[in-house]
């Protein structure tokens, strides 16, 4: 269990976090959202205690993270920048981190198969690939069997096969009753690990909610449909909401109506249609949406 | 999926003891250490054995005046000016070498109350340094005076001061490493707390010959390294007494190990 209150970050004169309020519960994944540098790191490295608020506070199961006797075993952490000395093996770095709380030698062993990690457990980190840095990265979050598991941005840099991994592993975690809050910028890849949304923009909460809600809220339905009476058939479709806008190929994008609706209204004036497409908004664009204004740096400033 | 799933045992809570066995580790398990502490031990022992040979096979050319100079004492801890070098850097790479590699994230993580990790560094730093150096001063001193005996120009460990010249090299070795770790820890940068370690041990005392001479000689027993070494002497000097002078050196490093505790607490990582 993670509680913001009030949570605020300034360095110097950049507001990181503006007042962000939010709960992550335990047994599900919590999806944390927002382009990159809305301040999911910054909250994560506050959640910590790495970064001191400057205003309001978070706790971790009841406490601030600070004053808890055996942290590794309240929260586990992979933070996004690299956290591990580059000239020290993966079993010496998860021995030293171990050895903190007094966790077992054969800990640092069972963590080091489970990521899969075993053949170059030997080998300085400084060696190792981008994935088997997040690999190590996970290994050290899950050292201290934390009630809490907070990842940032872990799909970075793993194939296929990882990426995979990743999603079975945190669901199991929140299967076992476990609060799961992972950041990321891809909404695709919350759609497939999330059951809940914390998203934010340029440090400010925008969503609070559960995935499908997420996306029924934020998505304009739209309904594509093809006809060689195009205007006869713009003219039938009007009504309180309803925007009817003629598409280059000479397809019609209607919004504000359902598929059904307009294929009736076509049937009722006797126009032929080619085509009739319902098209539900991805999570990208539902993503995008919502963080348009938000975005630090939007698109056309760059150009 | 099983090794999650079973509660581990008795997961401890954070204590002293435990993070100095961390940072134990950690000390021990990167490479710079092993060549910087080797750097030390071989400085001390063969510079001292290499100035005393070259030293004893002038002797006989040596101006009556040059004689009268002349302590065996001195020449012998010749590499034990080398050997601060190489302990005060892996002073400063103790702590800054975690801020660049970003180790420091997982430390603070794991021991978030941050304090505890300063002085379990100190403390594992200090133990290693005592238990290499005081031994390689010792040999040090065996071995060249060795030599110096060829032309009975020896002296002996029981010769007054002598004992605690030899030890206090160990001892001033330690604390040199210690105002490293100090000085790394308020810098959090390699290359600035190499420069600054540096610049206060080496560079500050010829800057002083641009003072008065009055002022040079009233202030420069109280630099860090002037006043350290005082009790490697037995010869008097412009210096203060052996232990009044090595108690300063322990204070100027702990004042940089409290700045930096103050510090830590304070900043963000």
């Amino acid at each position: 269990m993670i509680e913001a209150r009030g949570l605020t970050k300034v360095y110097g004169e950049k507001k990181a976090v503006d007042d962000l309020s939010f709960s992550v519960r335990p047994g599900i994944v919590t999806g944390f959202l927002g382009p990159n540098g809305s301040g999911k790191s910054t909250t994560m490295r506050l959640i910590l205690g790495l970064d001191r608020p400057t205003a309001g506070s978070v706790t971790v199961n009841g406490t601030s993270y600070r004053r808890h006797a055996a942290p590794l075993h309240e929260v586990g952490a992979l933070l996004e920048a690299r956290s591990v000395h580059t000239g020290r093996s993966a079993f010496n770095h998860l021995l030293a981190l171990a050895q903190t709380q007094g966790i077992p030698r054969r800990r640092v062993d069972e963590l080091i198969d489970l990521v899969g990690l075993h053949d170059v457990a030997r080998k300085r980190a400084g060696q190792f690939s981008l994935g088997m840095g997040q690999r190590l990265g996970i290994a050290a979050a899950l050292l201290g069997d934390p009630q809490t598991v907070m990842l940032d941005e872990p799909v970075n840099g793993l194939d296929p096969e990882g990426i995979h991994w990743i999603r079975n592993l945190l669901r199991g975690l929140a299967g076992e009753g476990r609060t799961v809050f992972v950041s990321s910028h891809l909404m695709s890849e919350m759609s497939l690990t999330a059951d809940h949304l914390i998203v934010i923009g340029r440090g400010r909460l925008i969503a609070d909610v559960g995935v499908r809600e997420f996306v029924g809220r934020a998505s304009k339905r739209l309904v594509r449909v093809r006809t060689p009476q195009a205007t006869r058939l713009a003219e039938q479709l009007t009504g309180h909401d309803v925007t009817v806008v003629p598409q280059g190929d000479g397809s019609l994008e209607v919004a504000g109506l359902t598929a059904e609706q307009v294929g009736e209204a076509a049937a009722a004036a006797g126009i032929v249609l080619h085509e009739l497409t319902p098209h539900e908004a991805s999570l990208e664009e539902a993503f995008m949406e919502l963080t348009r204004d938000e975005l630090e740096f939007a698109s056309e400033a760059a150009v | 999926m099983n090794a999650i799933a079973e509660r581990a045992p008795q997961f401890g809570r954070v204590t002293l003891p435990r993070v100095v066995r961390s940072e134990w580790t950690k000390l021990r398990s990167v490479r710079s250490t092993r060549w910087a502490l080797l750097a030390a031990v071989v400085f001390t022992i063969g510079i001292a054995a290499l100035a005393c040979a070259i030293v004893s096979h002038h002797y006989p050319q040596m101006s009556a005046h040059d004689r009268a100079d002349f302590h065996p004492l001195e020449i012998n801890f010749a590499g034990v000016q080398l050997a601060q070098l190489a302990i005060g850097v892996l002073g400063v790479l103790v702590i800054t070498a975690e801020y660049s590699t970003g180790m420091i994230r997982a430390s603070m993580t794991a021991v978030p109350t941050r304090l505890p990790v300063l002085w379990a560094k100190a403390i594992v730093y200090a133990a290693t340094t005592l238990v290499l150096m005081v031994p390689a001063a010792l040999i040090a001193f065996v071995v060249g005076e060795a030599i110096f005996s060829r032309r009975n120009i020896d002296v002996a460990f029981s010769a007054p001061g002598v004992t605690r010249a030899v030890i206090g090299a160990g001892l001033y070795l330690t604390v040199v490493g210690l105002f490293g770790l100090g000085l790394g820890a308020i810098v959090r940068n390699t290359a600035g707390g190499i420069a600054l370690f540096a610049g206060i041990m080496f560079v500050l005392p010829p800057l002083m010959n641009v003072l008065p001479a009055s002022w040079n000689r009233a202030a420069s027993p109280y630099l860090p390294l002037q006043a350290g070494q005082a009790i490697m002497s037995v010869t008097p000097g412009n210096q203060l007494a052996p232990w009044t002078g090595f108690g300063l050196l322990c204070a100027y490093a702990a004042a940089a190990l409290a700045v930096a505790a103050v510090l830590l607490r304070r900043r963000d990582v």
